[in-house]
């Protein structure tokens, strides 16, 4: 589910990244506050532990293939929305940087996708008060169950959705969706029974972890309130974002809404096509905006390339500099390399 | 688990790589920072049939890992092992996108096998950047970049522990996953349950260790604060490779100079 900087467009990333990085600042702020300072190391180290914890794999029942602990949830649990949000935020800066895994571009877009919808969504709104103060076993895990579908069906909604506003990908918006939400259905649900079978084993070897978290007005909880006030801001900078740049740039998302409509195989999801284009009249911030416009750029697209070959010659020569450039600093810093 | 074993000693050798000593790695960490990032964004910013453009982006890696001393034969090594991954999030264009669009005397190149191609250069160079990033900053240098400009103190402390303790956590999850490869046979005894407890007993400790490292650094006397060996300084040397950098990205992206080449070269072959 990381993203990676090749599909997506500087205006959804850099959208994503505000939205992500004002995230970032206000758990910052809410930790500093509010927790111990016990909790900082405790984070850096769950942190590592949640690495740790995706070298070791188990057998999916039923399948035969392995996988392993996603985490998200799981950080949620044990350390609060707030907390748990800058540790996933972090474990993904590592991947970006030393796996590639996702890009750095689209980072905020991760940070969003696999950080917000955990903490702030799936964890204080569907976990707490399922597997609630009273917690038994059939409740934490029905609760963590529910939990992470939720929180990976929508964060694999978002994806969608960023990636086709940054229309470099060809793929159908519907066709993209019917492919990714039930793929993240399956994971969802591993996910949440494996977040349930480590937090129930450590429910009964070390209950005080988890009442930490329960006990009272515990230092973690989020109200409703401000779950809905960061979600509005968050649409409102996309919205923002992403207007701006439909409408200056008629070769990225209508162009690409325009191959969807117009592509005959599709025919059949007209109907779902109009449901959700009505839905976006009432509640988009552009109600004149139309899902399905022609598409202006389409027809020119052809003639720009008329001077293929003197671009190919033009692009070989560059590649063939680049590499002899490379190739002359590398004789020209011996011993290195 | 072989994969990430794999990843992990790929970890170490690029750690190994950011203590180097060279021009490229004694740059400020913001200098590099800065032009990484819109290095990359200069890049992605292109029309999504863009090839010719992209390609002059190639001069910056080009440049790079000669100056920073990073083994050409293992940044390839790594790229070429995330391929399948950029040919996964590309392949779908030449499937949904068939109008031709390009012709080479008798052939013709559909739409979506164009942005195919262009997918996959954007990916080579996005990750190229990335890597080049770490492996002359170090993960140490890109957090204190991060801290100076305003990025919470409190996530900064917390993604360099995080990296510190990623090595000491995973060699004990590997020993953990070796010894119950061991003691199982088949599908036996990889389930989930004995995944949990296996994960709850490594959870446990991890929290125990916690809160030592905690007392430890505070009877060390820390205060929230890392302290490094070289101090950052943004000298007149990483401005100018700020700024060198960042205005050839800018030409890169306003003339399409491959284009120019070959208009030129074509031109003067009859």
């Amino acid at each position: 589910m990381h993203m990676a900087d090749a599909l997506i467009s500087p205006a959804v990333g850099g959208a994503m990244w505000a939205v992500s990085a004002a995230t970032v600042a206000w758990c910052s702020k809410k930790v500093k506050e509010d927790l111990d300072e016990r909790k900082v190391p405790l984070m850096g180290v769950l942190g590592a532990f949640v690495f740790a914890a995706m070298m070791i794999n188990f057998t999916i029942p039923g399948t035969g293939s392995s996988g392993h602990l996603g985490g998200g949830l799981l950080l949620a649990v044990l350390l609060g929305p707030h907390a748990a949000f800058l540790v996933i935020a972090s474990i993904l800066v590592v991947q970006a940087l030393f796996f590639a895994d996702g890009g750095l571009l689209a980072l905020g877009c991760n940070i969003f996708n696999l950080g917000f919808f955990p903490a702030f969504f799936a964890y204080p709104l569907i976990y707490k008060p399922i597997a609630g103060k009273k917690a038994t076993a059939t409740r934490l895990t029905l609760g963590a169950v529910l939990a992470a579908v939720a929180g990976l069906q929508l964060g694999a909604f978002s994806v969608v959705l960023e990636t086709t506003l940054s229309g470099i990908t060809a793929l159908p918006f519907t066709t993209f969706v019917l492919l990714m939400q039930p793929i993240h259905l399956a994971i969802g649900l591993v996910e949440g029974v494996v977040t349930a079978s480590v937090v129930s084993f450590v429910w009964k070897a070390n209950p005080q972890i988890l009442e930490g978290r329960f006990a009272g007005a515990s230092p973690g909880s989020v109200q409703l309130k401000h779950v809905a006030l960061a979600l509005l801001l968050a649409a409102l900078l996309t919205g923002g974002f992403v207007s701006w740049f439909a409408s200056s740039n008629p070769d990225g998302l209508e162009w690409a809404t325009e191959r969807t409509a117009g592509t005959s195989e599709l025919a059949g999801t007209d109907a779902l096509h109009s449901l959700m284009a009505q839905i976006q009249e009432k509640t988009a911030f552009l109600p004149d905006y139309s899902f399905a416009s022609p598409a202006p750029g389409a027809s020119g697209e052809s003639g720009r390339l008329g001077t293929t070959v003197s671009g190919i010659a033009g692009g070989l020569i560059t590649l063939a500099l680049a590499f002899l450039t490379g190739l002359v600093l590398k004789k020209r810093l011996p011993g290195r390399g | 688990m072989a994969g990430i074993a794999g990843a992990f000693t790929n970890l170490d050798v690029l750690d190994l790589l950011s203590t180097g000593d060279t021009a490229a790695h004694r740059l400020d960490p913001r200098a590099k920072l800065v032009t990484v990032l819109l290095f990359i964004v200069s890049v992605v910013s292109f029309d999504r049939y863009e090839i010719s453009g992209l390609l002059p982006y190639f001069f910056f890696p080009a440049v790079m890992i000669p100056l920073a001393g990073i083994p050409p034969r293992y940044l390839l090594g790594k790229c070429l092992a995330l391929l399948p991954l950029a040919l996964l999030i590309g392949a779908f264009n030449p499937l949904f996108d068939r109008q031709p669009l390009v012709f080479l005397g008798p052939v013709a190149l559909s739409g979506g096998m164009v942005s195919f191609l262009s997918i996959l250069i954007r990916f080579s160079l996005t990750v190229l950047a990335a890597f080049i990033l770490v492996a002359v900053t170090g993960f140490t240098g890109v957090c204190l970049a991060l801290e100076r400009f305003r990025v919470p103190r409190v996530f900064c402390v917390q993604l360099m522990l995080l990296y510190r303790y990623i090595f000491v956590l995973s060699g004990e999850a590997s020993r953990m996953a070796r010894a119950r490869e061991m003691r199982s046979r088949g599908p036996k005894g990889t389930g989930i349950r004995v995944f949990g407890s296996l994960v709850g007993h490594l959870l446990l400790r991890t929290w125990d260790r916690a809160q030592r490292v905690h007392m430890a650094m505070l009877s060390r006397g820390f205060t929230g604060e890392f302290h490094i060996r070289r101090p950052l300084k943004f000298t007149a040397q990483d401005a100018a490779f700020t700024f060198g950098w960042c205005s050839l990205f800018l030409l890169f992206r306003l003339v399409d100079l491959p284009r120019l080449a070959g208009s030129l070269l074509t031109g003067v072959l009859p």
